[in-house]
């Protein structure tokens, strides 16, 4: 009775928002387990239990509504994006300790639902790396004679310390690559980009951040290649290894920790690129989609401060 | 050609379900097909300029169309008796407002014979611009399309450019509103006149007028009127169905590609904007003489036949929407449309000028909105600002009472359309927010301006103080002179002439220093030295008393200032009244004062969306100067209370903004709904 116009809404809800988050998800899970075998499947389940319970606890403690909460799915998306992120042979423990580490310190603590700084998801990713980088660098294969193996990115690294040895002939010798860049992670890289296309069309997200993203981890990547093809792995290979797929599409997409406006979408997307490029191959890990996550969410006050859009009539083309 | 015409777009929009095609199947109902109600009310103040003063008495006999509140200064338009009958009272009534509150209003009790009065159409082809405009005050012509900005003001060229475009908007792009679309199609020529009168009047080189495309048969109509009237420079342009494509500097932008920046007018760009019912009044006015006393609206909603009706101005909405069938689980009315309308606050209120439609809501039809989840900052609210605002900034600023940051983020160029609150996923009433800070700030500076004019006042007294006592010390010390002069003179004995001088100046010089003393007090604002030095002064008990006199007088003159320019609308009086309780009574004061200046800032902003350009410039001219930050006018507020020795302000100085953040939060709690609805 005492509320104000507008009096009607359209029909949405974040549950809708978070829901369609899962189903674009859905394609890399059947990839994942098409490629890997089922055992994600059950990482899935941890992680999004876990996930509930930290929750319930949390909101319980906060003194918030669970119901209402709970069936927002947020917490879900975090869980799936953790499952996902996380090697499938890692053991239980690392996911459930993981997920509570997303969920407690990086959304609870900061404030809950739309207040975290930073990526939850990325958080749990980045702390158990540190903590445990032989336990979250080693991957399901997806050979049928092997059941954990390098990643790509990894393996590209490690082989080009040798002497003499150039990105060609690492390729060649390595079982983990495929055509593009590591075996069966190419089917992956392919999933996301099909669940991330189904989220700019539903309108999740908009286009700034994965087009920003690719065009200059491809544009970056190009240029060290050009440079020097033997040293530097084509921009393909980057774009479809590792996390840069599900990076570009679920993960520096974020709304609540990531740039907001169009201009400072692209530059943060365009910044993440050229961290995780740096990170990927001149720095110490895997890969650098968690760290430059993290990295590029503490500026984001400063990105979205300095590119305000102009308002309606103050846009210097006025006069026709 | 039409087809040919190179149309603009803005950015955002939405596209609500539209619930035209209910009210759309019948004509309009004209006026006399409607049984007369029991009373009339007719509000005086019923457009967006001043109140116009009573010119009839109780008891006296009116005719329709006679004047019955006469224009308060060329920012007003009269009100006029909309059937014939008696003036049985003239007391407040409660307005057509959310806010529930009463004001002025003739109440007319109908004999049934509904005569005109004598009506001369003026020859305005011959009459000088300004006097058209006067006769068009007169007349009671406002803006129709919901704003009631004064149409005469708006019928003047901009100095600097010529004007180019009259842009007519038939837009109509709320859901369930259909009185222009209805308008148009009965009444296109009629609309076409008054376009004619308007476009003579501005010297404008073309009229466009825009109808969005979901209405072609109003479409088809005015282009059959058009056609007849042969003139090439004068358009009608389908424009694109979208949300608020109807808002005056929306279609403006649509038509011309002009974007009219907030607090500019659109005439300084070469353009003028009426909706096409004022066209209709203008017309009626000056080709006729028919002062405006009906007007054409929509009931829709929950009745069971919705349709347009021609209503006498005054007539009870109740009595109205039970012409169309009134749902008997109708819980509200809605003035307007369902994404800007108003509540009623009865059912009983008046339609008045600005009312385009009336909607009955039903638990149904709106059904109350679902739980405030926190903003994920989506960007969907952004995506869907025609103003292209960043409202979820606007949000977690205004959330955060962070009023300076708000107003960075160009709160006062919102035209509270509703689009954000419309998309967002959490349920967030937006809207709200904005309206909740707008009163704020505007609130906070009120209190800048009366203490402001505290200031002023005490730095006079102190200087009349100190001139007096100056004047003083000289009389006195010419009378001693004189009184020696006189001696010497009797004891034969030369006088010293240098003693005498030295005297009159130590004299002098003692009353300058304890007034310098005084004054230095006061600059360094030890309230407590102007006290100190009274009681030890008792030679100057009289001075005292003259002092607070004037003081009384010169607030009481304040106090009529601050309800002069704070707000034309009656509504400033009640809110300046306690103005001396201000401090102490403060939280009262607020909710007061937030009401009202919500209501200020929603028929703003009703005003902005569904007609005029020009009525934004006005009614946001408090706006214009709210650019200081509101730290800095309470640090200001802060300084005068303390100068002016207000023993209310007990608070130390330096510390001032912190209780009153401090208050400012307790009055709103910190949960997430408590802020706007503390203006409730």
């Amino acid at each position: 009775m005492l509320n104000n116009s507008p009096y009607v809404r359209r029909p949405a809800s974040v549950t809708r928002v978070m829901g369609t988050v899962l189903a674009a998800l859905v394609p890399a899970i059947g990839a994942y387990v098409w490629q890997f075998g089922p055992a994600i499947l059950g990482q899935l389940l941890l992680a999004t239990l876990t996930a509930l319970a930290c929750e319930a606890a949390m909101l319980a403690a906060r003194g918030k509504p669970l119901r209402l909460f709970l069936t927002d799915l947020s917490v879900v998306v975090t869980a799936w994006l953790i499952a996902l992120a996380f090697p499938a042979t890692a053991p239980w423990w690392l996911v459930v300790s993981g997920t509570a580490i997303a969920v407690v310190v990086a959304k609870h603590l900061y404030g809950g639902l739309g207040q975290n700084t930073f990526n939850p998801a990325m958080v749990a990713y980045a702390v158990m790396l540190v903590a445990f980088p032989a336990l979250m660098s080693q991957w399901p294969s997806a050979l049928p004679d092997a059941i954990t193996s390098a990643t790509p990115l990894d393996a590209l690294r490690t082989g080009l310390r040798e002497a003499g040895a150039s990105v060609a002939s690492v390729r060649a010798d390595g079982s983990v690559f495929g055509s593009l860049a590591g075996r069966g992670w190419e089917w992956l890289a392919l999933a996301y980009l099909i669940g991330g296309l189904l989220l700019i069309q539903q309108r999740i997200i908009t286009w700034h951040i994965p087009v920003g993203f690719i065009l200059a981890l491809a544009a970056i990547s190009g240029a060290f290649w050009l440079a020097d093809s033997a040293r530097y792995a084509s921009p393909v290979f980057h774009l479809a290894a590792g996390g840069s797929m599900l990076g570009a599409f679920f993960i520096f997409t974020d709304p609540v920790s990531a740039s907001t406006t169009p201009r400072g979408k692209l530059i943060y997307a365009a910044a993440a690129a050229l961290l995780v490029y740096l990170i990927r191959v001149f720095g110490a890990y895997p890969d650098g989609v968690a760290f430059a996550t993290l990295l590029m969410n503490i500026l984001v006050p400063l990105i979205d401060m300095k590119t305000q859009p102009p308002v309606f009539g103050h846009k210097g083309d006025n006069k026709v | 050609m039409n087809a040919l015409r190179k149309l603009f777009s803005f950015n955002g929009g939405v596209k609500p379900a539209t619930h035209k095609a209910e009210s759309t199947r019948s004509p309009i109902v004209p006026v006399k097909d409607i049984p007369l109600p029991p009373a009339l009310v007719l509000p005086l103040h019923q457009s967006v300029g001043g109140t116009p003063r009573p010119t009839v008495k109780i008891g006296q006999h009116v005719r329709r169309g006679e004047r019955i509140g006469a224009a308060d200064g060329y920012f007003s338009s009269a009100v006029h008796a909309s059937t014939s009958g008696t003036v049985v009272a003239i007391e407040p009534r409660t307005m057509a407002h959310t806010s529930g509150l009463a004001m002025l209003s003739v109440v007319i009790a109908p004999d049934g014979r509904d005569e005109w009065a004598d009506l001369t159409p003026p020859d305005w082809r011959n009459m000088p611009g300004e006097a058209v405009r006067e006769y068009l005050r007169d007349a009671g012509i406002v803006g129709m399309g919901g704003a009631v900005f004064p149409s005469h003001m708006k019928l003047v060229a901009g100095r600097q450019t010529a004007m180019k475009t009259l842009v007519i908007n038939g837009a109509e792009c709320e859901p369930f509103i259909t009185c222009d679309d209805m308008l148009m199609r009965g009444y296109a020529s009629e609309i076409l006149a008054g376009v004619l009168i308007m476009r003579q009047l501005l010297g404008a080189a073309e009229a466009l007028v825009g109808i969005e495309d979901n209405k072609p048969e109003a479409i088809a109509a005015m282009q059959t009127a058009c056609a007849a009237l042969n003139d090439d420079a004068i358009q009608i342009v389908p424009v694109p169905t979208r949300y608020p494509a109807g808002g005056a500097k929306q279609l403006i932008r649509v038509l011309t590609g002009i974007e009219v920046p907030h607090g500019q007018r659109s005439t300084d760009f070469g353009v003028q904007c009426f909706n096409v019912a004022t066209a209709r009044a203008i017309h009626e006015a000056l080709d006729y003489g028919r002062p405006l006393t009906t007007r054409v609206l929509t009931v829709a909603g929950n009745v069971a036949n919705p349709r347009n009706y021609e209503i006498r101005l005054g007539t009870p909405m109740d009595f109205v929407t039970r012409q169309a069938g009134l749902g008997p689980d109708t819980d509200s009315l809605i003035m307007g449309g369902p994404m800007m309308g108003l509540r009623m606050p009865a059912l009983d209120v008046p339609v008045v000028k600005a009312t385009n439609c009336i909607i009955a809501g039903s638990p149904a039809l709106f059904p109350p909105p679902p739980p405030e989840m926190p903003c994920i900052r989506c960007g969907e609210c952004a995506r869907a600002c025609p103003t292209d605002l960043q409202p979820f900034e606007m949000y977690w600023h205004s959330r955060a009472k962070n009023f300076g940051k708000v107003q960075e983020y160009h709160l006062f160029d919102c035209i509270e359309c509703g689009c954000c609150a419309y998309v967002c996923p959490s349920h967030i009433p937006l809207v709200d927010y904005y309206r909740f800070s707008k009163t704020e700030i505007w609130d906070r500076e009120r209190q800048k301006e009366s203490a402001d004019q505290a200031r002023e006042r005490f730095e006079a007294r102190n200087e009349r103080i100190e001139r007096e006592k100056r004047e003083k010390a000289e009389k006195l010390a010419a009378r001693t002179a004189a009184g020696r002069t006189a001696a010497a003179a009797g004891n034969t004995a030369p006088p010293a002439t240098g003693n005498d001088d030295a005297a009159k100046k130590a004299l002098i010089e003692a009353a300058m220093a304890r007034a310098k003393a005084k004054k230095e007090a006061a600059a360094e604002g030890n309230i407590d030295a102007v006290p100190a030095e009274k009681t030890t002064q008792a030679g100057m008990s009289a001075e005292d008393k003259q002092a607070l006199i004037d003081a009384a007088l010169a607030k009481a003159k304040a106090r009529r200032e601050v309800a002069d320019t704070g707000s034309p609308s009656p509504e400033s009086a009640p809110e300046t009244k306690p103005a001396k309780k201000e401090l102490s009574s403060e939280e009262k004061q607020a909710l007061v004062d937030a009401a009202l200046a919500k209501a200020k800032a929603r028929r703003e902003a009703a005003g902005s969306v569904t007609a005029a350009p020009a009525t934004t410039d006005t009614p946001a001219a408090p706006a214009e100067d709210n650019t200081r930050s509101p730290a800095e006018a309470a640090i200001a507020k802060a300084k005068a209370a303390r100068a002016a020795g207000q023993t209310a302000t007990e608070k130390p100085a330096k510390k001032e903004l912190s209780p009153e953040e401090k208050q400012a939060s307790d009055r709103c709690g910190p949960g997430p709904c408590s802020g706007p609805e503390s203006g409730e």
